[in-house]
């Protein structure tokens, strides 16, 4: 490779590296900062620096444990959803189905709707406990409609968040499951191996790379899901639906608390690195592949 | 595909496939259909599936709230804008790390992913008080730029895989012609790349569209793209069903089809290529 072509690259490479530079940096610097001082929007003249009383206060706070526990249970009812489902459906379209296309078109189709369209419809059309569908659906087979957003309101979230991953599980995996060797599965199907330890001596070990890249990709949205928090129960009842990231909202824009909101910013980007971290690994070591 | 496959069976998988097609695509048609309800037919218990009276007057609703039309527009050219822009910055740094990399270009491309994993909440603060001071707040601007940084190592990783692909035989043969890197990139290596950025393209402009932390929190009306809109029937006064409905069946059939054709390219776009 010539020289020029080198400083070239370099060249080209430049804006990009500075500008993802600047966009990282200055505002987690800001941050960092912000999250040392009492910095109260409503009381600008009371600041100054308070250590790390802010960290404090914010991993003390019983909202603090209550939003992790929400985060936590969140995340990880979502991926057994999309990853259990997922699996199933990505399997039975990787069967001979007439007309596939069509059915993966259907599929995939919540994927791309808007987040605050999902939760809106879902809250309304589907969950509300007079007119909603799954309301009529309870009262016609005798049973007692649920309150979804009053008696389930985090299970609720859970349900519209699963809907709409659900499609990005089940594509990645149908995915995977089309480049398995067909020839491996005709052997194992010939020496009349039963389709049950088909699937766990030949699938699930293929699928088990795809599995952690979307456990790994679903974590980092799911950390922050706040859209259908924010339009369908404002964080409540109580605490009941607010996780981490609706906390931090709003400790900052409705209690305009600067300060505890940039600490509790920065235990969110702690939080995420540590998943980030993994990614990382995995594609990087897909890079060198 | 070449596994003998008996009818029976071909059967039963096929509805099977197409009862769980259906369920999951559901909520998405119970929308549409009642987009076409009056609203008292929409709230009505029991519901009715297809035998209501059929109506547009909640598109002619929607459309005749003047602004409708202009966060319609607000998301056009913030999704579009974003979209644009990043992909001017990106396409010289793909090209550059596919065709002339470097030591370094493996932990760049790294750290570039690593970007994309900051959650955006982490940086709420700052950038609103940034934004209030410099007067970006509830500007189209400010939210191309935020969404167009966001999305940018999305871009670049997707045009660099792309870029990877081909085969570099055929830029040594042009090199050894005697072009100029200038003339390599416009001649030889922009038609063969053109599929790629296409797909790039159609990927970001759906992520940008229904982006809905950034837009929810910086823009309140007059930069406020269609997820703000949506998100403004979710007041108890604004609980009109069948124009919610029509409203959101406006707002996600262009990105939907739009979607449909980009659904090959999703899965490397958003898995960095780790899947493919």
């Amino acid at each position: 490779m010539t020289e020029e072509l080198r400083r070239l690259g370099r060249l080209l490479l430049a804006p990009s590296v500075a500008l993802l530079f600047v966009w990282m940096i200055v505002p987690l610097a800001m941050t960092i900062y912000f999250s040392t001082l009492h910095y109260d929007l409503l009381n600008p003249g009371a600041g100054g620096f308070v250590g790390l009383e802010n960290y404090e206060y914010f991993l003390t706070d019983p909202a603090f444990l209550a939003s992790l526990r929400n985060t936590l249970v969140l995340v990880g009812s979502v991926l057994a959803i999309t990853i259990i489902v997922g699996t199933l459906v990505a399997l039975l379209l990787d069967q001979a189905v007439v007309g596939r296309s069509i059915v993966r078109l259907m599929v995939i189709a919540p994927f791309f709707v808007m987040p605050t369209v999902s939760a809106l419809v879902w809250k309304n059309l589907l969950m509300h406990p007079v007119s909603g569908l799954f309301a009529f659906i309870a009262t016609s087979l005798g049973l007692v409609p649920i309150d979804w957003f009053t008696d389930l309101p985090l299970l609720a979230i859970i349900l519209i968040v699963s809907w709409q991953w659900l499609p990005f599980a089940a594509l990645i995996l149908l995915t995977a499951l089309q480049s398995l060797d067909e020839e491996q599965k005709e052997a194992a199907e010939m020496d009349g191996a039963p389709a049950l330890s088909r699937f766990f001596y030949i699938t699930l070990p293929h699928l088990a790379r795809p599995i952690t890249v979307v456990i790994l990709i679903e974590t980092i949205f799911l950390l922050t899901v706040f859209a259908e928090i924010f339009v369908t129960t404002g964080g409540g009842p109580g605490l009941a639906t607010t996780n981490i990231a609706f906390l931090i909202y709003s400790q900052a824009l409705i209690q305009f608390d600067v300060g505890t909101a940039s600490a509790g910013g920065l235990v969110a980007v702690v939080i995420a690195n540590i998943v980030a971290f993994f990614l990382v690994r995995i594609v990087g070591r897909n890079l060198d592949a | 595909m070449a596994r003998q496959v008996s009818p029976t069976r071909t059967w039963a998988t096929t509805v099977a496939a197409w009862i769980v097609g259906l369920l999951i695509f559901f909520p998405i048609l119970w929308m549409v259909l009642a987009s076409f309800k009056t609203e008292l037919e929409a709230f009505s218990v029991p519901p009715s599936f297809l035998f209501f009276h059929w109506t547009t007057e909640n598109y002619a609703a929607v459309q005749g709230r003047s602004d409708y039309v202009h966060h319609a527009v607000n998301s056009v050219i913030i999704a579009g804008g974003s979209t644009l822009i990043a992909l001017l910055i990106a396409i010289p740094a793909a090209w550059s790390m596919a065709f002339a990399p470097t030591r370094r270009t493996r932990d760049i491309l790294l750290w570039m992913l690593s970007t994309k994993m900051m959650p955006p909440v982490g940086v709420l603060v700052p950038i609103y008080l940034l934004y209030r001071n410099f007067g970006l707040l509830d500007s189209r601007a400010g939210l191309v730029l935020v969404l167009c940084l966001g999305n940018l190592p999305i871009v670049i990783w997707m045009l660099f895989t792309y870029f990877k692909e081909i085969p570099k035989d055929i830029l040594e043969a042009a090199r050894m012609d005697g072009a100029t890197v200038g003339r390599e990139l416009i001649y030889v290596l922009t038609p063969m790349a053109v599929p790629g950025i296409a797909s790039t393209l159609l990927l970001n402009v759906i992520l940008a569209w229904n982006e809905a932390f950034w837009t929810l929190n910086l823009s309140t009306s007059e930069a406020a793209p269609l997820t703000v809109f949506i998100a403004s029937y979710s007041s108890p006064e604004g609980l009109f069903w069948a124009r919610l409905s029509a409203a959101s069946t406006l707002a996600i059939a262009p990105i939907l089809v739009l979607g449909w054709f980009s659904q090959r390219q999703l899965v490397r776009g958003l898995t960095f290529g780790a899947v493919k």
